[in-house]
Formats: C-alpha cells, structure tokens, sequence
C-alpha cells in the first residue's frame, strides 16, 4: 500500500464536479491575472465594508479584515444531498441524545453510553436536570465541520453545538462573489444562501415559549469587543431584531426585559452568543459580567427561550464525538451517513497506551476546547513537545483524545497574484426548529499557508464562497 | 430602542459633527494665515484643550503643532483622528441600527483619516484638500442617513447628538474669534478686519447666506446670524431648534407641550434664543452670553442622557420590583 504517501484530493481535479459546466466553460474562461485582479477587487471591497474579526491581543488595533480568496469551493448537487441527508440525521440524534441525558438517561442506562464519561464532561449542566426546551429544540444553530480525506471520503471532524461562528461570512462571500465575478452568476445553477435570515428567525419564532404573542426576539453578544461581533451585528441586522449586550437585560417579576428608551419591554428568545457559564452570574460563573442576573430562572420557569439551549456542550464534547455513531443507532436505528473520523478515547486505558504508543502519528486535541487551540499534530511536533503532550494525557486522560492526521482536500487560490492549491474544510450550516433546514454550501474555510492544515481564522485561515451546484 | 443603542447613536453623530467642525476651525485659520498673519493659538484656544496641548506639544503654537495636534495626536481625545475613531466605534457597536450605507460611509470617512494619519507630512504643510474632504465625507454621512435610514427613534436621536454639538461649536467659534477679533476696538477699522469677519463666517459656511441676510459685515451682524437665526443650519437657535423637534417626535408629544423635564428645558433654552435681541446681548457682553448660553447646553446634555440614555437607575427600579 502507498498510504504513507498521501496526496490531498483536489476538489476540482478530483471531485466529481470537474466536468460541470460552470467550472469547466465559465470558470475557467478567466486567466490567473484576471482572476487576481478581482481578488485585489473583493479585498479593497471587504476593507470599505468593515468585515473584520478581532484578533485577540493584536498591535494594530484589534480588527483584521476577513481574508477572503475569490475561487469558490464547488460542490457536486448529489453529494450535497448525501451530506444534508447525513446532518439532518446527526442533528436529530444529537437533540434526541441531549433530551435524554437531561430527562431519563435510557441511552446511560442501557449501558450504550458509559455514565462517566457524560457526568465527567465540564461541559455537562446539572442545573439542566428535568428540563425540556420548547419542542425539544436543544440545537438551534448547528455549524458541523467536514473534512474530505485523500480517500475521498468526507467525515465530520466536529460537532459544534454551542455558539457556532461564521454563518455571516457565508452571505457576505456570496455577496462579494456576486460583485467581483458577476459574469458566473448569470445562470442560476448554484444554490442560493441569501435567506438564511429569514430562516434564522423563523427558527427562533418557531421555539418560542407557548402561549406567547407577538414574540420578541433578541441576540444577545458579549460585546463589540468579542471576535465575532461583526456577525452579531450582522445577524441581528438581517433578522430585524435588536443586538442586546447583558447590560440591556433585567430580570423582573419573572420576565426577561430590555431596558429602552421608552421604558422596558419584555424578550421572549434569546439568540445568544456567550457561552452558557457567562449566561447568568446567579446560575453559572459569579464573576460573568455578561450575563444577565436571574435569568436561568425564568429560563428553567419557561418563559423564555434561550438558543440554543444550555447544556449542549456535552454533546460537542470530542469524546463523547466518538460515540455519536452508537447514539445515532439507538435513538434512529439507522447507520451514519457521515462518518466520524476513527478517535482514540484516552479515558480508555487500552486506547489510551495506543495512544501515547503512536503519539507521532497522531493528532492529540483536548475534549472540551473549539477553534484549534490546544491541538497537538504528532507528525510535526518536537520531541519535547511530545513528551508534555504524553505527560498532560497520563495526568488528565478525559481531557483528551486522538485521531489519525488526516489530510484536508485542496482547492486552487489565489496566492501572491498565482494559483495555488490550499487545504480546505466545510462548516455547513443546520437550523432546527419545526424541522431542519441545511444551509446549501456552508462556510469553507481555507489555510493560507503552504502545507499548513489550520483553517482557522486567528491562525491564518481565509475562506471561500462555496457553490452547491444544482443540475450537475 | 435600547437605552445603550440611543446613547451610541448619538455620540456616533456628535463625534463626526466635532470632527467635522475641527476641520472647519482649521480650514479658516489656514486661510488666514495664508494673508500673512498666522494665528494658531486661538484654535487651540477655541477647543478648550490649551493644558493638554501644551502637555502634549510643547508651548509654542507653530502651524505644524497645532494641526498634528487638531488633526492626528490621538492623545487628543477631540483630534479629528479621535472623532473618527470614537465616532466608528460606537457605529461599531450599533451597526445593526444603521442602514448598511451608512455604516459603509462613516468606515470609509474613518480609513480615510487614518491613511492620512499614517502618512501626515504633506496634509500638515498643505492641509486644505485633506480639510475638505473631512466635511465632504461629514456631509455623505448626513446625506446617507437623510436619504437611506428610517426616520425612527434613532434617527432622531442622531439629529439630537448632531445640532447639539453643532450649537456647542458654532457658539465657540464665534466666542474666540469675536474676542480675537474685538480685543482693544470698538468697531470694523480695516480691509484686514473685514478679512478677519469674512473668514469667521467662512468657517461656518456662513458667508453667502449672511450676505444675502444682512449683506455688508457688521460685527454685531455676524453675531446675531450664528447665534440667533431661525433659518440658517450652523445657527445656534436653528440647531436647538431642530433638536427639539427631534426630542418631541422621540417622546411623541407635540411641540409646546412640555410635560417631561427634557422637554421643558430644551424649550427654555430655544425660548431664550427666539426673543432675545442681539444689541442686548452685545451690552450685557457677548462672551458672558456665550458662557451662559454654553451652561444651558450642558444642562441639556445631562437631561438627556437621565432620562434616555442612562441604565443604572432605571436597571436598580425595575429590579427593586422583584
């Protein structure tokens, strides 16, 4: 076998979309210069339009403008219905999975899930204890992250199930595209995104408290100083609703209110982006001055919804990732459509000496953080390196786990006025309300860098329109 | 609307006002000196930041100083780099409020400032252009939000944010130069005084609508067009006016009744500068007049930002009834 020399899988070499005619007529029609030109175009646009992100702890203020690169990731339409069909599954399981450890725990009890391993997860809410969210909603906004292998085949790398960012760079690159390459937009042969606002509130409506009229709903950010207030901003604007900070909240006779300038008006859902321990100091952390006081209160009493709900997190947590297969089997009866990335539970000590046996070969992460940080790549650490990361998962072995490293699939980009190929990931975006929506396409986010397999914006990751193409 | 949106909204507002009127004090002062008789403390003078300028620059008013200073010290909380910022973050912090256009106006009228600020050694010798297109880009926003906002809640109270800072300039203005301007005469002697009072006018976009108001320049003339004109906009009486226009379609009551505090001062106030004449003013003193009158518009300040921009007490009673 020549599996020790991987070689990534191009989206448009590879995939089955390299014959579309989108790609292959239009497309292709542009030179590299001309490609570049409208690259600089999109770049000047994106710095007028203030799309920024903070950059925690950055000399020259704290915003950087959203890199973007103008060649869109395309997906094939009969993929795309296999992905969707798989999320949809994914996400019901999961709000299944969460209804049940907070209610009878059948899933703990059978044994099908190990006890410890759910009331070991930091992320896991005793305060949630025999509550249901409206229509047993847990999961309003879901941003799974998929990643395509050099066997072509793509797995879900993360659940994220708590605040997942990056919805508003979806519309904005679409937006841009539709500016800076207006010439490919004339068919209509790629899937729209512009309506996920619409769907967004919809969501929110739909789960709102019973009995409740004319609802009000609110985003709730923790400040303009957050790295992705610009998608607060931007969320709150297509929605219509206001953009609260937890200093614009009061709890009073039982009722979440806004304080506005002509007195105070009660909020219904709350769209919040501030982790579930900032939500209420009198609830969670003490010291949270983001949150607002009492209401987990009114939350637990039903009278108001938050989304998504708190208590989520159990189910993202990276070990519990490797049971989702398990647990969409015993709520569904049914296979996984998206397969999960092999993992190594290190709570496990047989999987755990496998582990620290093949360190180098392996990516260790730790349970419970998102975004990249923490993560340890064994092919391209140092031995030092290696040896603290052995240390750390023998002194806390529920705080990690490991996968094999996997190789990200390319897409051409635009790199210093050429085109390059560049490792990609897929974050698609899932709505659940009265029924589950996917966003066609999602946020593909690209690293920059050579070689590098860190999409992430704070480690030098741009992203990418990404084209669902329909009639292919 | 939000108590913190309404507050942003009209500082967003009175920050590009003041930077625009930065730009206008400058522009004047540059014009002048091109006469030859430069004169650069009064500006500092006019902003009210004479320690901090000294603290900052030194103590002598060269041209380079005193426009670094006015325009890109950002130690200098009302710098037009300062305004700038100031007035982008708070539009920041609102953006959901703004129309997208607007949005985009003040972030370009922001970057275009801090380009300059980053290269400044020729907008310091020659600072017209860059003078101009800061009330050239004022202006865009005005229009933007005129053309492409709802005239709700928050447009109304940027109006408010915006005549008040514009009252609070216009008088300054005046306030130094009349003093410059009259120290040790007693009336119009020369070509160069009418000069002095044509460029007094000017930085104030004053002049063609004073002309055709009043036509030759007399001193108490100009006095009485700044501050006590109902029909021009950089008038002080014509700012009021319009604010409390403003304030009453915030409260929703018609103009006159002055059931709320706020409203029963901006009323005062706007009163005053309806029936007072201006040879009265001039007797009693002018700058007496313009201290007083600058007193009446911290008053207003205060009374809006207690009764809708405030959250502590209003956050403490609504608490208290748990």
């Amino acid at each position: 076998m020549s599996s020790l020399v991987k070689t990534a899988f191009d989206e448009y070499q590879d995939g089955p979309v390299a014959r579309h005619p989108l790609l292959a007529d239009r497309l292709d029609n542009f030179s590299t210069q001309e490609l570049a030109d409208r690259q600089h175009e999109a770049e000047i646009r994106l710095r007028e339009k203030g799309i920024t992100f903070a950059v925690y702890g950055h000399a020259d203020g704290t915003e950087k403008v959203w890199p973007f690169d103008v060649v869109p990731r395309p997906i094939a339409s009969q993929e795309w219905t296999r992905i969707e069909a798989g999320l949809k599954q994914r996400i019901r399981a999961l709000n299944l999975f969460l209804d049940d450890i907070y209610g009878e725990q059948r899933i703990l009890n059978e044994g099908v899930v190990p006890r410890e391993l759910i009331l070991s997860a930091k992320t896991y809410r005793p305060q949630m204890h025999g509550f249901r969210p409206p229509k047993g909603v847990w999961t309003h906004v879901t941003g799974t992250d998929l990643i395509r292998h050099s066997d072509g085949v793509v797995y879900v790398l993360e659940d994220n199930l708590r605040c997942p960012s990056g919805v508003s760079y979806v519309l904005e690159n679409r937006e841009l595209m539709k500016r800076v390459l207006p010439e490919v937009f004339s068919g209509t042969s790629i899937a729209p995104v512009e309506d996920y606002g619409e769907r967004l509130l919809t969501t929110l409506l739909q789960t709102a408290p019973p009995c409740v009229e004319k609802t009000t709903a609110v985003l709730l950010t923790p400040g303009m100083y957050n790295s992705a207030y610009f998608e607060h901003c931007f969320l709150a604007q297509q929605m219509g609703i206001e953009l609260v900070c937890g200093s614009d909240l009061v709890v009073v006779d039982g009722q979440v209110r806004m304080l506005t300038t002509q007195g105070s008006r009660r909020v219904d859902v709350i769209y919040r982006r501030i982790d579930d321990d900032f939500l209420d100091p009198n609830c969670f952390r003490a010291d949270s001055a983001l949150g607002v006081s009492g209401l987990m209160d009114v939350y637990r009493s039903g009278r108001v919804t938050l989304a998504n709900a708190p208590g989520t997190g159990v189910a993202d947590d990276k070990a519990v990732y490797a049971w989702v297969p398990q647990i969409i089997r015993f709520y569904l009866n049914e296979e996984a459509i998206l397969p999960n990335v092999p993992t190594y539970v290190c709570s496990d000590p047989r999987q755990r000496n496998y582990v620290l046996e093949h360190l180098a070969e392996l990516v260790v992460k730790p349970t419970n953080e998102s975004g990249g940080y923490g993560l340890v790549m064994g092919p391209k650490a140092t031995a030092e390196e290696l040896r603290d990361c052995a240390a750390q998962i023998r002194d806390n072995p529920r705080n990690y786990i490991a996968q094999p490293m996997l190789t990200l699939s390319t897409v051409p980009t635009v790199i210093d006025r050429k085109l390059a190929p560049r490792h990609v990931d897929l974050r698609p975006f899932i709505l659940y309300g009265d029924d589950l929506f996917v966003l066609p396409g999602g946020l593909t986010r690209v690293a920059l860098r050579e070689g590098s397999m860190i999409v992430n914006s704070s480690q030098g990751g741009g992203s990418k329109d990404t084209w669902v193409l329909v009639n292919s | 609307m939000l108590r913190r949106v309404a507050d942003s909204v009209f500082w967003t507002n009175r920050y590009l006002e003041r930077a625009e009127n930065v730009s206008r004090f400058v522009d004047v002062n540059q014009s002048l000196s091109l006469g030859g008789s430069p004169q650069w403390s009064p500006l500092i003078y006019a902003s009210g930041d004479e320690s901090l300028f000294h603290q900052l620059q030194g103590g002598e008013f060269t041209a380079e100083r005193v426009l670094d200073f006015l325009l890109f010290d950002k130690r200098n909380p009302n710098s037009i780099l300062s305004c700038l910022v100031k007035a982008r973050e708070n539009a920041r912090a609102i953006r959901e409020v703004l129309s997208v256009p607007i949005w985009e106006a003040i972030n370009r009228f922001y970057l275009r400032v801090r380009d300059a600020a980053r290269d400044p050694d020729e907008i310091l010798q020659l600072p017209a252009d860059f003078l101009e297109r800061v009330r050239r880009s004022s202006h865009e926003v005005i229009g933007v939000m005129e053309a492409t906002m709802s005239h709700d809640e928050a447009w109304h109270f940027a109006r408010i944010g915006r005549m008040l800072e514009r009252a609070d300039k216009t008088s300054r203005i005046l306030d130094v130069k009349y003093f410059v301007l009259l120290s040790g005469r007693s009336s119009i002697s020369s070509a160069l005084d009418v000069v002095q009072w044509t460029a007094l006018l000017e930085s104030t976009s004053a002049l063609h609508m004073y002309r055709r108001r009043h036509g030759r320049i007399a001193p108490a003339s100009v006095a009485e067009f700044l501050l006590l004109d109902g029909h021009f906009p950089r008038a002080v009486r014509f700012a009021i006016a319009e604010a409390e226009i403003s304030l009453h379609a915030v409260t929703g009551r018609p103009l006159g009744t002055n059931l709320d505090p706020v409203e029963e001062k901006f009323a005062k106030l706007h009163g005053e500068l309806s029936t007072v004449k201006i040879d009265s003013i001039i007797q009693r003193g002018l700058h007496e007049f313009i201290d007083e009158l600058q007193c009446g518009l911290n008053v207003l300040d205060a009374a809006i930002y207690q009764r809708f921009f405030e959250i502590q007490p209003l956050a403490e009673a609504a608490s208290d009834q748990q």
